[in-house]
């Protein structure tokens, strides 16, 4: 055993040290976590992203505490009780629906900023690919809870995407009745999302996000250039004092003290959302109860997932539900799929940079044209042109990486 | 400058995606086009009736023999209009309304008769003298009636037939009964015989009073099953509870469709009710008032919650900028 100083004071510095090696994980950490000084604001998307999952856990708490997972009171218990009885249930409420959405604007900021800087590359597979098992745990966190409400978009966004399940052609409707636990979405689904969306998701999610940041702690995060640092040397000359020569910063607090300042200015778009423009994240719809016997005239998913709805819907029936598939896991594959060896800026990589910027065009139009009636022949043509190119951006990419040239280290 | 200018890029981007699945994406959804798709802007007119939004409809329709019965009925209103009714010769007249407007809470033809206490307060004078000359006119639901029903409100056509007592009784109830009226006096007069409201316990017989044995309170909620069977059988379905309808519906869909219903749902059941612009304002208030309570939090709450994250912000900046110094 090791030895354990007989004078040291209950918690103090040394009695924990002892213990828990309190300095080591400082540190690790901390102190000793370096990270590049050549970033740009972007690089704060992450703590962002914490940060707002952290109110969402923490509003979400509250609800939960006057939240009634039945169908019968479901809807009266967030727009009656929470909105009106509960003191500042408002106010959570308004934070929870304004965060869920907002959330995925960071994360979509994050995604791109990892694929324009090459933050997927060699060393860093496992930060995109624990990162994109985040993206899906949002997304199935996203798509439970708003079951919750039980209001109109609830019930009929839960309707429409249950029945993906059957597989088209295969018509598997044994299955869309096992998730459901019915024939139609009613009080058995709505309990199973209700434990999905407050225990099972929110658990994987924690553990993601710790994966996610352990898969950080030793490819260290990117910077602007995509340079390899010499991390020891860096922080040699960091510790010695040559803050100003040295390449890195420790994560606390000169990296944190940047962070908190990006934070302090999304918190105040945060909470301008919050209190004077919720609608894009409440839909108007979704304030009428669900009803069964009466389909709202538009049917159509929170914004951050219309580019992949938009994927399904140009297409006949089985091919729609094969390519929206393909959407889905897509992103796991970049790191695979990128060919080149350069860990770059999209803007030093000749033909990605244009290959990046299609994609964001292609998935903004994407986006829009999933919203927009289908019933419109122009928008149903530009929803086609913009999905067939979404699927033929991948085979692209490989082809065009390849041949990408060289960058020399150093140039 | 670098930082700047990725954040114009971010920005501009999230911006267009914003207004591509906003703005633009619901005014395409609820766009309405006519038989040449061309767009039918639908506007509000200032919750004034003179018929012209009826004959513009008829006239989209195709259907002269309508423009043309449109137009008469409306230009007849207004030149009732511009005679001077007589209050006390209305009052009169005003009898004859309280046979069916007593306040007894009976269904009459399909719903209870409304309390006209503070008609004059809340509804627009040429309505009330359009509704008195032709109910179903006046409420743009004569389609409803043009085969075999007639309407609840039929009868008065018998009761007022020349122009100087339609337009006496209205000078009374503009003058005699448009005392100060509440959000709630006036949605229960214009909206309660069709609309329930559940989270101001009120139903299409008002008020849900309490009671001391639960047999009174089923005996009660037996009435009240009873008299939305009647509303139901009448209106075709059972017009919705509007407690959440003010969070449901977008500011435009109200005011159009609350001035004329028949520019958003075409064909909708629903009488146009002929309120004023005060009328809907305190209509709108006593919707706002149960289905959005928060509205007044938020307003008082939010600028000191934005002020404290303007505050710090600007500390978090002072402390980045003391951590950096020397770091560039």
């Amino acid at each position: 055993m090791a030895h354990f100083d007989e004078n040291a004071k209950p918690f103090s510095n040394k009695w924990l040290d002892e213990r828990i090696g309190l300095n080591t994980l400082m540190r690790v950490l901390n102190t000793e976590y370096w990270i590049p000084k050549n970033i740009n604001f972007l690089w704060a998307m992450g703590m962002v992203l914490a940060a707002t999952f952290g109110i969402l856990l923490v509003s979400g708490i509250f609800l939960l505490m006057y939240y009634k997972p039945d169908a019968n009171l479901a809807f009266d218990s967030i727009n009656y009780t929470i909105m009106s009885e509960v003191g500042y249930g408002w106010l959570w409420r308004h934070i929870h629906g304004v965060g869920a959405s907002i959330v995925f604007l960071i994360i979509y900021i994050h995604m791109f900023t990892g694929i324009y800087y090459g933050s997927y590359k060699r060393g860093r597979e496992l930060i995109w690919l624990s990162g994109m098992g985040l993206f899906v745990a949002f997304s199935a966190e996203a798509f439970s809870g708003y079951m919750l409400p039980w209001g109109q978009m609830s019930y009929w966004a839960g309707m429409v995407i249950t029945e993906l399940f059957a597989g088209g052609s295969l018509e598997a409707v044994g299955l869309v009745e096992w998730i459901r636990g019915d024939y139609v979405p009613g009080d058995a689904y709505l309990t199973r999302f209700f434990m999905l969306h407050v225990l099972l998701i929110p658990l994987v999610i924690i553990g993601l996000i710790v994966l996610h940041f352990g898969t950080l702690r030793l490819p260290h995060v990117n910077n602007q250039e995509g340079e390899e640092i010499d991390y020891e040397e860096a922080a040699k000359l960091y510790k010695e004092g040559n803050v100003k020569e040295s390449k890195v910063i420790p994560f606390s607090p000169v990296f944190l003290s940047k962070d908190l300042f990006v934070m302090g200015v999304y918190f105040i778009l945060f909470f301008y959302l919050v209190f004077y423009h919720f609608d894009f994240a409440m839909d108007p719809v979704n304030f009428d109860p669900a009803d069964g016997l009466k389909t709202p005239a538009h049917i159509y998913p929170e914004w951050y997932f219309l580019w992949s709805y938009e994927i399904l819907r140009p297409f006949s029936k089985d091919i729609g539900l094969i390519a929206f598939a393909f959407a889905q896991v897509v992103f796991f594959l970049l790191p695979f799929m990128d060919r080149s060896p350069n860990v770059a800026p999209a803007h030093k990589r000749g033909l990605f940079q244009i290959w990046f910027w299609v994609l964001l065009v292609d998935m903004i139009i994407l986006t829009a044209m999933g919203k927009l009636p289908p019933t419109d022949p122009t928008f149903a043509f530009v929803g086609l042109v913009s999905a067939v190119l979404f699927l033929l951006m991948w085979p692209i990419l490989i082809i065009i990486t390849k041949f990408e040239k060289k960058i020399e280290k150093g140039a | 400058m670098r930082e700047l200018k990725i954040l114009a890029v971010v920005v501009f981007f999230s911006l267009l995606t914003y207004y591509l699945v906003e703005p633009y994406a619901h005014h395409e959804m609820h766009k309405k086009v006519d038989a040449d798709g061309n767009e039918i802007k639908i506007e509000s007119r200032g919750f004034v009736y003179d018929g012209a939004a009826d004959v513009e409809e008829a006239e989209r329709a195709g259907d002269k023999e309508l423009v043309a019965k449109k137009k008469a009925f409306w230009s007849d209103v207004k030149k009732i209009s511009k005679l001077k009714g007589n209050a006390t010769a209305g009052e009169a007249g005003f009898g004859m309304c309280m046979g069916c407007h007593n306040g007894a809470n009976m269904n009459m033809g399909g719903v209870i008769p409304p309390s006209l206490d503070h008609a004059g307060a809340i509804y627009e004078k040429d309505y009330l003298i359009a509704l008195i000359k032709d109910p179903a006119m006046a409420s743009n639901v004569d389609h409803k009636y043009a085969d075999t029903m007639t309407h609840p409100m039929g009868s008065i056509k018998t009761m007022f037939t020349d122009d100087q007592s339609i337009a006496d009784v209205v000078a009374y109830l503009m003058t005699k009964k448009a005392g100060e009226v509440t959000p709630k006096e006036a949605f229960s007069e214009a909206c309660m015989r069709c609309h329930a409201m559940r989270y101001a316990k009120t139903t299409q017989l008002g008020d849900t009073p309490k009671f001391k044995h639960e047999k009174d309170a089923l005996a009660h909620k037996i009435k009240v099953i009873e008299e939305q069977d009647m509303v139901k059988a009448y209106m075709g379905k059972l017009p919705p509870d509007l407690s959440m309808i003010i969070r449901a519906r977008g500011a435009h869909f109200m005011e159009t469709f609350i001035e004329n219903p028949q520019t958003q749902l075409p064909g909708t059941s629903m009488p146009r009710v002929g309120l004023s612009h005060e009328g809907y304002e305190k209509v709108k208030e006593y919707l706002t008032e149960i289905g959005d309570p928060s509205k007044k939090h938020r307003e008082e709450v939010g600028p000191w919650v934005i002020l404290f994250f303007i505050i710090f912000t600007i500390l978090a900046y002072l402390w980045k900028k003391e951590k950096w110094r020397g770091h560039h």
